[in-house]
C-alpha cells in the first residue's frame, strides 16, 4: 500500500519522464523539420514540469507572505522555469525561422530530401 | 594578512560583471545603428576593451586569488554570485584574445562573404555570442550558467546560418537541435542536483555535494550533465553537429567558435567534474573516467582518420577539432594535475592554432574562392605569405616542438608517463603521425604542384586580415618556445582545481 502511494504520489515525475522520452523519441525519429521542432518542445517542456514538481513542498501554500500561512511552497524553481521558458520560446522561433528559409532554399522540410538533395550536391563539388 | 584576505574575498570587483555587460550592450547598440560599417567600429572598440579587461583580471587574480562580485549586493547563496579563479580567468583571456583578434578580421572577410543589410545583424550576433561565452567563465551560479549557454549557443545557430552555401541553413538547424538537447539535458542536471542540494551556487553545491553524493539522484544528475555537456564540446561520437557546421559558416565564424565554443564547454566539464564534484571522490562514485578516456581516444584517432579523407579544407580542419578535443578531454579523464595541466593549456594553444589555420584558409577563400584540396594546388607561391601561416598552425596542429600543439602534447604524455599508463603515451604520439597524413596533403598539395595557368591572379589579401593571422601563427611560435606563461597559468588553475576551489 505504501508502494502503490509512492509510485501515486510520485506522479508528476512519471510525467515528466514520460513526456521527456516522448519528446527525445520525436526529435530522433521525425523526419519532418517542423514535428522534429514539435518534439523538441515536449522535450523542454517535460523539464519545466520537472522543475515545477520540485519546488511544491507538502502542505505549503502559493508562496505569498501571509499570516495565516505557516508553509509555502518553494518559489525558487518557479522563477527559474520562467526563465527557461523564455530561453524555450526564443530557441522554438529561432528554430521555425530556419525551417522557413530551409524550405525556401530547399523546397522541402522533409530530412530524407534534403540529405537527398545534399549528397547529389556533395557529388557535384 | 587574514583580514586583507578575507576582505579580498567578500569585496565585489565590478569589472567582473562589466566584462559580460559591455559586450550584452553593445549588441542592441550594433542594431540601432544600421549601418555596417559602425556595428563593425562598435564590436571591435568593444571586443578590444574586453580584452583589456579579461587581461586585468587574469592578473589580478594570479596576484590575490579568486574575485567576486554579488549582483545586486544579494550575499551568495541567496544572489547570484559572479566568482572568477585562475581557470575562469585564462578561458576568459582565450575568449577575449582571440574576439579582439578576430574583430579588425572580420570587416573585409563578412564585406566579402554575407550581403551588405545584414552586416550589423551580424556584429551584433557576434557581441552577444561574446557576451554569453564570457558570462559562462565568470558566473558561479549554476542555473546563470545555463542562460549564458543559450545566449551563445543562439546566436551561434544564427551566425552558422549566415553562410552563403545553402547548406548552413541545415548545419545550423542541427546544431539548433543538438545543441538544445545538450543544454537541456544540463538544466536536468542542474535541477537533479538542486533538488537534493537546495542550491544553485557553483561553490555552495561543492560543499553540501559530499552528504549526498551516493544518492540515485546525483548519480543521474552526473550522468544528464556529462552527455548534455559533451554534446557542446562535441566529444566523439556526440560530435556529429561540428564538421558541417564549421564547413558552412562564414569564415569569420568558423574562426570565432572554433577558438572559443568548445573551449568553454571543456571549461564546463571541468567545473562540474572538479569544483561541483571537488570534494567527493567523484570517479569512485561514477564510471566517469574510463568513458571521457575511450570516447577521447576514439576522438583523437577516428577523426584523424575522417580528417584525412575530407576534400574540402574547412572540413578537414573541423574534423581536426573533434580529434584535438579528445586531447582536451583526455586531460580531464587523467584527473592529475599535469593531465590537467595540459588540458587547460591545450584550451589556450588549440584556441590560437585552429584560429590561425582557419584565418589562413578564410584568407585563401576571400582571394580565390577555393575550399577543396584540389584548387589549393600552387597556392604555396601564389599566397606565400598566407599559406606560411597555415603550415606554422599545421605544424603545431601535429605537435612540432617549437610551436604551442608540442608543448600540451608533451604535458598530456607527461601526464599519462606519470601514471604509468605507457599505451596511452603511445597513442598520444600514434595520433599525431595521422595529423601528419592530413595536414601533408595540403602541404604537398599547396607546395609541390603547379598552380592553374587559366585563372586569373587571387585578390590581394588585406592587410587587415593578414595581420590577424599573423598574429595568432606568431603567437603559436612564441608561446610554442616560450611557455613558461602560458603552463605557469595552467598549472595554476590545474592545482586550485585539483584542491577542489
Amino acid at each position: 500500500m505504501a508502494e502503490l502511494q509512492d509510485l501515486l504520489g510520485l506522479v508528476n515525475y512519471w510525467v515528466f519522464i514520460v513526456l521527456m522520452m516522448v519528446g527525445f523519441y520525436v526529435v530522433i525519429a521525425q523526419g519532418n523539420l517542423i514535428k522534429k521542432v514539435v518534439g523538441l518542445n515536449i522535450f523542454q517542456v517535460s523539464v519545466f514540469v520537472f522543475y515545477i514538481s520540485m519546488g511544491k513542498v507538502d502542505g505549503g501554500s502559493a508562496p505569498i507572505l501571509d499570516e495565516a500561512v505557516k508553509i509555502y511552497s518553494n518559489p525558487l524553481p518557479h522563477v527559474l522555469i520562467l526563465t527557461a521558458i523564455v530561453v524555450g520560446v526564443a530557441t522554438t522561433a529561432l528554430a521555425l525561422a530556419l525551417v522557413v528559409r530551409i524550405n525556401r532554399a530547399y523546397g522541402t522540410i522533409e530530412e530524407d530530401a534534403i540529405q537527398a538533395i545534399e549528397h547529389d550536391e556533395e557529388d557535384l563539388a | 594578512m587574514i583580514e586583507a584576505l578575507s576582505h579580498n574575498m567578500t569585496a565585489s570587483d565590478p569589472w567582473l560583471i562589466l566584462l559580460v555587460v559591455v559586450p550584452l550592450l553593445s549588441a542592441p547598440l550594433c542594431i540601432l545603428l544600421r549601418s555596417g560599417i559602425a556595428a563593425w567600429s562598435v564590436a571591435t572598440a568593444v571586443s578590444w576593451v574586453v580584452f583589456a579587461i579579461a587581461l586585468y583580471l587574469l592578473n589580478t587574480v594570479m596576484e590575490s586569488g579568486t574575485m567576486i562580485y554579488r549582483i545586486g549586493g544579494w550575499d551568495a547563496p541567496w544572489g547570484i554570485e559572479y566568482r572568477l579563479d585562475a581557470v575562469g580567468a585564462f578561458v576568459i583571456v582565450i575568449v577575449a584574445a582571440i574576439g579582439a583578434v578576430v574583430m579588425p578580421y572580420a570587416r573585409q572577410s563578412v564585406a566579402a562573404e554575407i550581403p551588405a543589410e545584414r552586416h550589423y545583424l551580424f556584429y551584433a550576433m557576434m557581441m552577444l555570442n561574446l557576451s554569453g561565452l564570457l558570462g559562462i567563465a565568470v558566473t558561479g551560479d549554476a542555473f546563470n550558467l545555463f542562460v549564458f549557454l543559450e545566449i551563445s549557443s543562439l546566436s551561434t545557430y544564427v551566425l552558422i546560418s549566415l553562410g552563403s552555401d545553402r547548406r548552413a541553413l541545415t548545419a545550423a538547424y542541427r546544431y539548433l537541435i543538438m545543441g538544445t538537447l545538450g543544454a537541456t539535458f544540463y538544466i536536468i542536471g542542474v535541477g537533479l542536483m538542486y533538488q537534493m542540494t537546495g542550491t544553485l551556487n557553483i561553490s555552495d553545491l561543492a560543499t553540501i555535494m559530499p552528504a549526498v553524493a551516493e544518492t540515485r539522484t546525483i548519480l543521474a544528475a552526473m550522468a544528464f550533465l556529462t552527455v548534455g555537456i559533451s554534446l557542446k564540446i562535441a566529444l566523439f561520437p556526440l560530435h556529429t553537429w561540428l564538421p558541417n557546421a564549421y564547413t558552412f559558416a562564414p569564415s569569420v565564424v568558423t574562426i570565432f567558435i572554433a577558438a572559443t565554443a568548445t573551449k568553454v564547454a571543456v571549461y564546463i566539464l571541468l567545473r562540474i567534474v572538479f569544483t561541483v564534484f571537488g570534494q567527493v571522490d567523484i570517479f569512485a562514485h561514477f564510471p566517469i573516467q574510463p568513458v571521457l578516456m575511450v570516447m577521447a581516444i576514439a576522438a583523437m584517432f577516428l577523426a584523424s582518420l575522417s580528417a584525412i579523407w575530407q576534400e574540402n579544407v574547412k572540413r578537414m580542419m573541423a574534423y581536426s577539432s573533434v580529434a584535438q578535443i579528445g586531447y582536451m578531454v583526455l586531460g580531464v579523464a587523467l584527473a592529475t594535475e599535469t593531465g590537467l595541466t595540459g588540458s587547460i593549456v591545450h584550451l589556450f594553444n588549440h584556441a590560437i592554432m585552429k584560429g590561425a589555420a582557419f584565418m589562413a584558409i578564410g584568407a585563401i577563400i576571400f582571394a580565390t574562392g577555393a575550399v577543396t584540396i584540389k584548387d589549393l594546388e600552387g597556392i604555396g607561391r601564389r599566397m606565400p605569405l598566407t599559406m606560411a601561416a597555415f603550415v606554422v598552425a599545421g605544424l603545431s596542429l601535429i605537435g612540432v616542438p617549437l610551436t604551442v600543439g608540442f608543448i600540451s602534447k608533451w604535458q598530456l604524455v607527461s601526464a599519462s608517463l606519470e601514471l604509468n599508463m605507457w599505451p596511452l603515451a603511445a597513442l598520444i604520439v600514434l595520433s599525431s603521425l595521422l595529423a601528419i597524413v592530413y595536414v601533408w596533403r595540403i602541404f604537398e598539395v599547396a607546395y609541390l604542384r603547379q598552380p592553374h595557368i587559366t585563372e586569373h591572379n587571387p585578390k590581394i589579401v588585406p592587410l587587415s586580415m593578414l595581420i590577424p593571422t599573423w598574429i595568432l601563427a606568431l603567437a603559436g611560435i612564441y608561446f610554442g618556445a616560450n611557455a613558461t606563461f602560458t603552463l605557469d597559468v595552467a598549472h595554476a588553475a590545474a592545482r586550485q582545481l585539483m584542491g577542489g576551489l
